[in-house]
């Protein structure tokens, strides 16, 4: 290994990537603009609907209470909810959202309910549509305080205590501290992206510097230079490394960007302290509340030998193609094989144990949701640190065996 | 000078089986001489020109280059080859300057000495007034003036051309073959493989005639005309690859 070597190779590859509009694009631009896109796109319109929908009353059809006038009259005098004519067709109005919700009062339920019971109120809905659900919630609303009415007379009546039907009360109260509230929330999903900017990062030079070379002709003239290929391979290799880290690099950079800005636009350009700022952002369906920094900072740490293992695995297999369409159709699946441990990573349920801890990919989701959110394993973050960096070497030394076999250089 | 023994290549390949490119191939190439590599189509030129420039291994036998063994010494076999074929392309997105001198710092030249190296090369060649322009842009002639600087730049003994008139028009082609001369007139050694027997009538002073993998025939070009009685290298050609029925 020669280092004077090594620097030279990687001084070119760099000036060559940087006039390369497609690295430039994956390893710059993209990972820049992901993060105010999500935020300030998708989390915007996302907020908009949602409070819209929140804000429209929603319309609901009343099905029978013919004898029950009472119940009726409640029902329309309420702001919570518009009362529109019942028709044959109700069930498809629900389907097609132009009502949101229908309830149907059994006969003789005034009746009944003097008598002492009534039978049961159902209420009609379209499962996991938004508009629906929020409508049927103000129903059940509606009849539990009917209900609650009810109970609440009886008890008066017999001149009985309220406490005889409830004898105590019960609330929640958070104590997780805020960032930890944003690790939760969002603390799945920053690994994950990270995790996926890493690899496209990476994507672009490896192909090019392989494949591409070997296309255009430029692989044999560089061969012929007496430079000894590992010289090569690990030139080249920080080269595709250095693209993997930029994209990470640039798209922290720019949500930390992000994150200011959206806090101190959604406090409301008040008297922005962070404390305000996180929660005008959390209740405005922010994608970016607050993050630890120190974990921040160790998941950077934690990323550097998963950004290696990635790199010197694209560069292996962008190697054997002949091309950089070849290469694209041989890397483009990799995307899915780190896309489902990085998901899985995601998801709220799944948490770290000693066998997760040696599955790369899904180690580093896990271990950056505790991080961000505050938690430090210690014993994880070295066992997760340590089989990385193993991974990692192997993956390079790989990535240099294969670059000497002459049957992977020069495929025909 | 360049000596190869028994040169040998096998390919493996999943649909033709054994494929033996270049069989026991032995020749000798002397400094201040041009050894013309003649063959058809497929004939082994290529993968021999790739086993002395060390791109290959070969399977068996062996090969000294400018007194370096290809086999225990690539590194410094290549830090005295000057490879230049129709394949060893440039970099599109550098400059020639930078693609120049990129190889010459790959074999260890200081920054002072490349300049001054790259100002005479480009004297040399004319290539002063694209020297500073994107090889993308280049037409083919300035592509080959490019390469020719980047395979001279470390000064090498032995020159390696890979049929580098392939492609050009005959005022370039005549500029390449030119070249090779002043590169022979220098001391150089030179081995130049080609399809082209007009091109081995002008310019070789030995000629090896190569087919499918093997090398069939030596000599001077009056050498050859004596051995096979005809005035023609074509004739001569075509009686050296028909003749030798296949085994
Ligand atoms: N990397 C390889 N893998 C498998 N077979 C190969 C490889 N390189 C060359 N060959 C085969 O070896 C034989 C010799 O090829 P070579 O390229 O040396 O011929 P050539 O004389 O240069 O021909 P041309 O005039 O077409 O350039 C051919 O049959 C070719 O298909
Ligand atoms: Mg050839």
């Amino acid at each position: 290994m020669n280092w004077h070597n090594i620097v030279t190779v990687y001084l070119k590859e760099l000036k060559d990537s940087l006039r390369d509009r497609r690295t430039l694009l994956s390893t710059i631009i993209i990972p820049t603009l992901v993060m105010p896109l999500l935020t300030f796109g998708v989390g915007k319109v996302a907020s908009v609907v949602i409070n819209r929908a929140r804000g429209e009353t929603p319309s609901i059809v009343i099905l029978g209470g013919e004898d029950s006038p009472g119940v009726v009259a409640q029902l329309k005098a309420s702001k919570k909810f518009r009362v529109v004519a019942s028709t044959a067709d109700w069930k498809q109005r629900i389907g097609d959202k132009q009502i949101r919700a229908a309830v149907r009062i059994p006969e003789k339920f005034e009746a009944g309910l003097r008598a002492g019971a009534a039978a049961p109120v159902v209420i009609y809905h379209y499962e996991g549509e938004l508009k629906s659900m929020l409508g049927v919630g103000e129903l059940e609303k509606f009849f539990r305080d009917l209900r609650d009415q009810t109970v609440t007379a009886r008890l008066a009546e017999r001149a009985l205590p309220p406490s005889l039907v409830r004898p105590f009360e019960f609330s929640r109260e958070n104590v997780a501290p805020p960032e930890k509230v944003g690790g939760n929330l969002i603390g799945g999903f920053v690994p994950y992206l990270i995790i996926i900017l890493c690899f496209t990062g990476a994507m672009y030079p490896a192909m090019d510097l392989t494949a591409g070379e070997k296309e255009r002709g430029t692989m044999e003239t560089l061969l012929c230079s007496p430079v000894a290929r590992v010289d090569l391979v690990l030139g080249k290799f920080l080269m595709v490394l250095t693209g993997s880290l930029s994209a990470m690099v640039f798209m922290l950079v720019s949500m930390g960007a992000t994150a200011f800005i959206a806090g101190s636009m959604w406090a409301g350009g008040g008297k922005a302290a962070p404390l305000a700022a996180a929660a005008a952002a959390k209740d405005s369906a922010s994608v970016i509340p607050m993050i630890d920094p120190l974990g921040l900072l160790g998941v950077l740490a934690m990323v550097l030998p998963v950004a290696v293992l990635f790199s010197a695995v694209i560069f292996t297999v962008a190697l054997f193609a002949k091309s950089y369409k070849e290469a694209q159709s041989y890397v483009g699946p990799l995307v899915l094989v780190i896309i489902m441990p990085a998901v899985l990573g995601m998801l709220p349920g799944i948490d770290l144990n000693f066998r997760l801890a040696l599955v790369p990919i899904l180690n580093l989701s896990l271990v950056c949701k505790e991080m961000l959110s505050g938690v430090w394993h210690w014993e994880y973050i070295a066992l997760i640190f340590g089989s990385s960096c193993v991974y990692a070497g192997l993956a390079l030394a790989l990535a240099v065996r294969m670059f000497n076999r002459e049957d992977v250089i020069f495929r025909t | 000078m360049i000596e190869a023994r028994l040169l040998t290549k096998t390919f493996r390949d999943k649909k033709r089986g054994e494929i033996h490119a270049v069989d026991a191939v032995s020749f000798r190439a002397e400094p201040g001489r041009i050894y013309g590599l003649l063959g058809a189509n497929g004939a082994g030129k290529t993968t021999t020109l790739r086993l002395l420039a060390t791109l290959l291994k070969p399977t068996s036998g062996s090969a000294t280059v400018a007194g370096f063994d290809v086999v225990r010494e690539p590194e410094k076999v290549r830090a005295n080859v000057g490879f230049l074929a129709a394949s060893t392309a440039l970099y599109g997105r550098l400059t020639a300057r930078e693609m120049i001198t990129y190889f010459g710092r790959l074999h260890g030249l200081a920054d002072p000495e490349i300049k001054a190296r790259l100002a005479r090369l480009a004297v040399q060649l004319d290539m002063e007034e694209f020297l500073d322009r994107r090889c993308d842009k280049f037409s083919t002639g300035m592509k080959q003036k490019t390469s020719i600087a980047r395979t001279l730049i470390h000064d090498p003994a032995v020159m390696v051309f890979d049929e580098p008139t392939l492609g050009l028009d005959v005022m370039t082609a005549r500029a390449i073959v030119r070249f090779v001369r002043e590169c022979r007139d220098r001391g150089k050694t030179v081995i130049y493989s080609t399809h082209v027997m007009s091109e081995v009538e002008k310019l070789c002073d030995t000629i090896g005639i190569i087919h499918d993998g093997r090398l069939l025939a030596e000599g001077t070009l009056a050498g050859l005309r004596t051995q096979y009685g005809e005035q023609d290298m074509e004739e001569i050609f075509v009686k050296v690859a028909g003749g030798e029925a296949k085994p």
